[in-house]
């Protein structure tokens, strides 16, 4: 393998944009539901002072509501970080489940805009591997993004990590649609850049319904 | 005076639920739906004039949801609110949307209401 690094300006600027996006969008809902709801309590507030009475749930319902919004904002925020330091190292040992799970949290708004629903259906037994951990989530995030458009009629991405000898495996499940859009559109240039740079391989079964992304527990410059 | 009915359309239920209820102490009409399908089935024995119409909804863009709505109901004025990081950031990928205004997240209030009434008064 040989690590070409211009696949960290070529693909990897874009990623990290469209990602950076997605983050401010969901901070600026949360900001938007705060303000609502701030501004809704002050309403009350006048409306009490001029005499009217006080709806003592609906003012806890609201803080509680507040309370949510801010634990919302709380863990973006960590996402945020978590994403922002995976450049720190160019290769360094991560736990795949750790990452995936990251990388699902990041996907979530993506899936929900298309009605589907992301399940992770693996224990959190650390599956250690030494990559380049910007490219493998880029690579995860382009997998998550091409499942969630191959869903059948559950409209759930069935997400299964495993680990045998000197690979580990992440298998894409639910995917009855699959066999229709594949192999025509996945993976593509982006996706083969990826997989090079990552030393990795992915083996799509269309009459199952999924694709496994095979990765090496280590990969060498 | 005719109340001003307006139909609040964002899948951030608690955003719609408590702005519905701020219109509605503004003697403003606010009903609110959390999807595409909740929006057009409220359009079915509803009659609103302006929508406000988030640019992500679950199940289509708001873009795509407008000209259904338009489809459903032509005199319906639209105001579209989006999380993107500018106003001008969202004009300059959905110009052709058309919409009536653009409002960006968090919405003021009154800048909301004044919207309202410079869009069904035009």
């Amino acid at each position: 393998m040989g690590f070409d690094l211009d696949i960290i300006s070529k693909r990897g600027l874009q990623f990290f944009g469209k990602i950076s996006a997605s983050i401010s969008h969901e901070i600026k809902n949360v900001l938007a539901v705060l303000n609502e709801n701030a501004g809704l309590l002050e309403d009350l507030v006048l409306i009490a002072e001029k005499g009217g009475t006080i709806n003592h749930e609906r003012f806890k319902s609201l803080a509680g509501s507040m309370k949510k919004q801010v634990q919302r904002a709380d863990l973006i925020v960590n996402n945020m970080n978590r994403f922002a330091h995976s450049v720190d190292e160019f290769l360094y040992s991560i736990d795949l489940c750790e990452t995936l799970g990251l990388v699902t949290s990041l996907s979530v708004r993506f899936a929900d805009m298309r009605g589907v629903e992301l399940c992770p259906l693996y224990s959190n037994d650390r599956i250690n591997i030494t990559t380049n951990p910007f490219l493998l989530e880029n690579l995860l995030w382009c997998c998550l993004d091409f499942a969630t458009t191959v869903t059948g009629e559950g409209k759930t991405v069935r997400i299964i990590v495993g680990e045998k000898e000197d690979r580990a495996w992440i298998e894409f499940a639910g995917l009855q649609k699959l066999t229709s859009m594949a192999p025509d559109i996945f993976p593509s240039e982006r996706e083969r850049d990826l997989i090079r740079a990552l030393d990795a391989e992915i083996e799509t079964n269309t009459g199952a319904g999924q694709f496994i992304v095979k990765l090496p527990k280590k990969i060498n410059l | 005076m005719k109340k001003m009915r307006v139909l609040l359309v964002d899948d951030e239920e608690e955003l719609v639920t408590a702005m519905a209820e701020r219109l509605s102490l503004r003697g403003i009409h606010a009903d609110w739906a959390t999807s595409a399908e909740d929006a057009l089935s409220k359009l079915e024995n509803n009659r609103y004039d302006v929508a406000l119409l988030d640019v992500k909804i679950p199940g289509m863009s708001g873009i795509k949801l407008k000209k259904e709505m338009e489809e459903k109901y032509a005199g319906m004025k639209f105001i579209f609110i989006t999380g993107h990081g500018s106003e001008a950031d969202f004009r300059a990928g959905s110009i052709e949307a058309g919409p009536d205004y653009y409002l960006v997240k968090p919405v003021d209030i009154e800048e909301l209401i004044k919207k309202m009434n410079e869009v069904t008064e035009k």
